[in-house]
């Protein structure tokens, strides 16, 4: 089944087409990841696709379901959800309470009652404390529950959005750059968490530039290059292209040397 | 695991009720029972103005334009339809509230600067309009205000007052405590951190923040209220631009989100000019330095400061 | 017709006052990104030194020249003690740095000088000059051409000059500017420097006209702010048009509307700006990348 697709979605900026014409259909359940050398919109689709940006033209559909032009907050309540390149982590909370802020499409108290802590106010915020402790768990960071969120180092602050949208018990995850500044041990942690999620059923769109990681863990693979797309298909069918290897030419070595 | 639990919630309300019960003891007249009268009236509109900054994150430099509108209800309310005062009190915090709602919906869509202008601006107005409106307001010279009558008693002494304050303070103190560990809260304090993450969780950050706008609008109406019952009488300065820095100063000064920070600030703001009356020519000079050096310095304020440095001793 | 042409002159004459003001916001605002309240203090200062100084015997022109080099030193003791100290804070933080700074500035103004209201003789001596049924004050001519000559020369300075590139560098991306050698703290000290001159100069031309008092300041403050919206935050001539705009609108509403609203005028337009044209009429709307 299509859990997430576009239909030739377009945004300028200024003129300049950032993301031109890209369509990609994404079945439930899979790793698809999007690739493509510095500016070739990965990000800008990202965008779009969480809602942070509207569309100049063209379509998304989540689970059949038109929902261009939808907010951020719209598509989260339709089981959509993202993390960031750079970590947006609530620096002035617990990594705990972090979490806990990713439970909140589930929970059921309303103003009224939060502002006078009814009982049920007392039983939500329990269960969603259990429930933000396990997705900690998932990701390894149990231990630093009450922490400041502020203080954790880089690649934690990447586990720790992942749990928060984990909480929020997403049916598409999009990862941005999950890997990115990690080191390799970190990468494998992630490398690790990702499959987690996907155990659970959840559909994960990857934007990466680790190519390691993305011909490891994706199902498919689709190469934008400026703003529109080169080719998509498997890690091996990617790999062996030769206009992706072309786009990648000038790129490091590493890059080119997971290509082969 | 030792998680804290969540039974210390209301401990800051609990410390202060004690405060407030016993402190009488040691007031030697009636004009203590005024000060502390004064000072819970404006920790009131603090705490209020605490919920929008300190956990929601946004700024109002015009918050005293919801003093005013609850100030000069209970003056318009009586005098000019023959209302009573509480009842008065209720419209003017309805009133309150339904400005909020209309003004805050195009506003809070601003941040940072921007924000801070419009809802100066708007205070401003709100000046304005009580200034022009003679015929209702009394204009520049403001009017007189009917004593509340409660059970056909009217409360007329400092010592009632210093009840009646204290008891409605450590209301919205715990209401405010409540809201902080509540789903709404954490809501609150992550759109406080990251508008954008906490709205691909789910959130409704507009909805929120005009919820979180209302409520501090009415915590300021009732507390406008009570301070021109109390005085007697109100002028268009109760909702000017000097009034809505001084609260804005009394949260910097007690700390941005801390809840007992408000009644600190508001004490230091309210004793203070009283305790150094040789320092009311400065009044206007000092309220801005405080200011200035706060947020330079002291950017966190006194209590969270306080409570830090007992952390940092206790290691 | 002939009352419509007053409105406009006394518009445009006051108007000329807000321009200088959000010219001075502008200036602040693009060298470091700071929205400076203190903006109406130079004005007050301005005028108010020069009186207390011509009071004490001191001519006009010296008084004038003393008034404008002590407020910039104001500016920049501003920008060295109160913004300076505090940098990496957030814009509202910043906004109340000078929010604090204005009250104290006031609050020093009104006990080194007074509560009253003072004036200065004028530039330009003389009856009102009549033009198509309107009269117009030869000081208000004196305001509109120095306006005009101000507005001028910073242009001039900030095209032609190897300081005004720098400028127009540290306002474009600090970092890149500092990365080339410019040192963006002196370019800020001269923002808040001119911006001071500025606000000064203004104070002392408008007093014959309008008065002053040590409280002109706040009031001035924001109109000139909501020029400086008006016209797009960050653009120069925006702030010049939005000033004589606001100046216009001003004179209008009263003549025609009702007086005592005069004032709301400003803060009316600051919404509607804030709520529908956010990057003002000659600005350029931001995109915020992620």
């Amino acid at each position: 089944m299509i859990i997430l697709q576009t239909d030739r979605l377009s945004i300028a900026f200024g003129g300049l087409w950032a993301v031109d014409e890209v369509s990609v259909a994404i079945e439930a359940g899979q790793v698809f990841s999007i690739i493509g050398p510095n500016g070739s919109g990965k990000t800008t689709l990202f965008n779009l696709m969480s809602g942070i940006y509207t569309p100049d033209d063209g379509s998304i559909r989540l689970a059949g379901e038109i929902v261009t032009g939808l907010a951020p907050d719209q598509l989260a309540r339709r089981g959509l959800s993202r993390t960031f390149q750079n970590p947006q982590v609530f620096s002035q909370m617990s990594t705990l309470e972090n979490v806990m802020v990713g439970r909140h499409r589930h929970e059921r108290t309303g103003f009224l009652a939060d502002l006078l802590h009814w009982p049920s106010v007392a039983r939500q915020n329990y269960v969603t404390r259990d429930a933000a402790l396990a997705a900690l768990a998932h990701v390894g960071l149990a231990d630093f529950y009450d922490r400041p969120a502020g203080s954790l180092a880089y690649g934690a602050l990447k586990r720790l959005e992942i749990a928060r949208a984990l909480a929020s018990e997403p049916t598409v995850l999009l990862l941005d750059e999950p890997a990115a500044g990690c080191n390799p041990v970190e990468t494998q942690e992630i490398d690790g968490v990702i499959r987690f999620l996907v155990k659970g059923g959840i559909t994960i769109v990857l934007v990466e530039h680790d190519m390691r990681l993305v011909m490891n863990i994706s199902d498919r693979i689709h190469v934008l290059a400026s703003g529109r797309t080169l080719t998509e298909g498997t890690a091996d069918e990617v790999r062996s292209n030769a206009a992706v290897v072309q786009t990648y030419l000038g790129d490091s070595q590493e890059t080119l040397r997971a290509l082969d | 695991m030792n998680v804290r639990t969540l039974d210390n919630r209301l401990l800051p309300a609990i410390v202060i009720a004690a405060i407030f019960v016993t402190l009488p003891i040691f007031f030697p007249s009636a004009y203590y029972f005024r000060i502390g009268a004064l000072v819970f009236m404006s920790a009131l509109a603090v705490v209020g103005l605490n919920l929008l900054m300190g956990f929601a994150g946004q700024v109002s430099l015009g918050h005293a334009g919801f003093l005013g509108i609850g100030a000069y209800s209970v003056a318009i309310g009586p005098v000019h339809f023959g209302l009573p005062s509480w009842l008065s009190l209720f419209g003017g915090a309805i009133l309150s509230g339904t400005i909020a709602f209309l003004v805050g919906r195009p506003i809070l869509r601003l941040k940072g600067h921007y924000l801070a202008v419009a809802t100066l601006g708007f205070g401003i107005l709100v000046a304005i309009v009580l200034t022009n409106e003679a015929n209702w307001t009394g204009g520049p010279d403001g009017m007189s205000v009917p004593k509340l009558v409660l059970f056909s008693w009217q409360v007329r002494k400092s010592e009632v007052w210093y009840w009646i304050a204290g008891t409605t303070l450590i209301g919205g103190m715990v209401l405010a405590l409540n809201l902080k560990e509540s789903p709404t809260g954490r809501a609150l304090q992550a759109i406080h951190d990251s508008e954008i993450a906490a709205s691909v969780l789910g959130i409704d950050v507009t909805q929120k923040k005009l919820t979180i706008f209302v409520t501090s609008a009415v915590y300021a109406s009732v507390a406008g209220s009570y301070l021109a019952l109390f005085n007697g009488h109100v002028t268009p300065d109760s909702a000017g631009f000097l009034r809505s820095i001084e609260l804005v100063t009394m949260v910097v000064l007690g700390g941005m989100g801390s809840i007992v920070g408000s009644l600190v600030g508001a004490a230091m703001l309210v004793v203070l000019p009283q305790v150094l009356t040789i320092f009311h020519e400065y009044e206007q000079a000092l309220l801005g330095l405080i200011l200035m050096v706060f947020m330079i310095f002291l950017r966190r304020g006194i209590v969270p400061s306080v409570a830090a440095t007992f952390v940092g001793l206790r290691k | 017709m002939a009352e419509l042409l007053q409105f406009v002159f006394s518009g445009l004459t006051v108007g000329a006052i807000y321009a200088l003001v959000a010219l001075g916001f502008t200036l602040i605002y693009k060298a470091s990104d700071i929205i400076n309240f203190a903006q109406g203090e130079f004005v007050m200062l301005g005028g108010m030194t020069a009186v207390f100084l011509t009071l004490g015997g001191i001519s006009l022109p010296l008084a004038a020249l003393v008034a404008v080099i002590a407020t910039t030193i104001i500016g920049l003791a501003l920008h060295r003690l109160a913004i300076e100290p505090a940098h990496g804070a957030s814009p509202v933080t910043l906004i109340m740095i000078t929010i604090g700074a204005s009250l104290f500035l006031r609050g020093i103004a009104q006990i080194i000088f007074d509560r009253r209201f003072h004036s200065l003789p004028p530039l330009l001596a003389g009856d009102p000059i009549k033009i198509g049924g309107a009269a117009i004050l030869p000081q208000s001519l004196v305001v509109l051409a120095s306006a005009v000559v101000i507005v001028t020369l910073l242009w001039v300075f900030i095209d032609r000059t190897l300081l005004g590139k720098a400028v127009i560098a540290t306002a474009a991306n600090r970092l890149a500017a500092r990365l080339i050698g410019v040192d963006t703290r002196r370019i800020v000290d001269f923002s808040f420097a001119v911006s001071a001159a500025i606000g000064a100069s203004a104070g002392i031309l408008i007093t014959p006209i309008a008065l002053t008092s040590y409280d002109v300041g706040t009031l001035l403050a924001l109109k000139g702010f909501a020029a400086a919206m008006l016209g797009g935050i960050g653009s120069a001539p925006g702030a010049v048009a939005g000033g004589l705009l606001i100046g216009l609108f001003e004179a209008l509403a009263a003549g025609y509307l009702s007086s005592s609203y005069k004032d709301a005028v400003a803060f009316l337009i600051i919404l509607a700006v804030l709520i529908f044209i956010p990057q003002g009429l000659f600005g350029r709307a931001k995109i915020e990348r992620v």
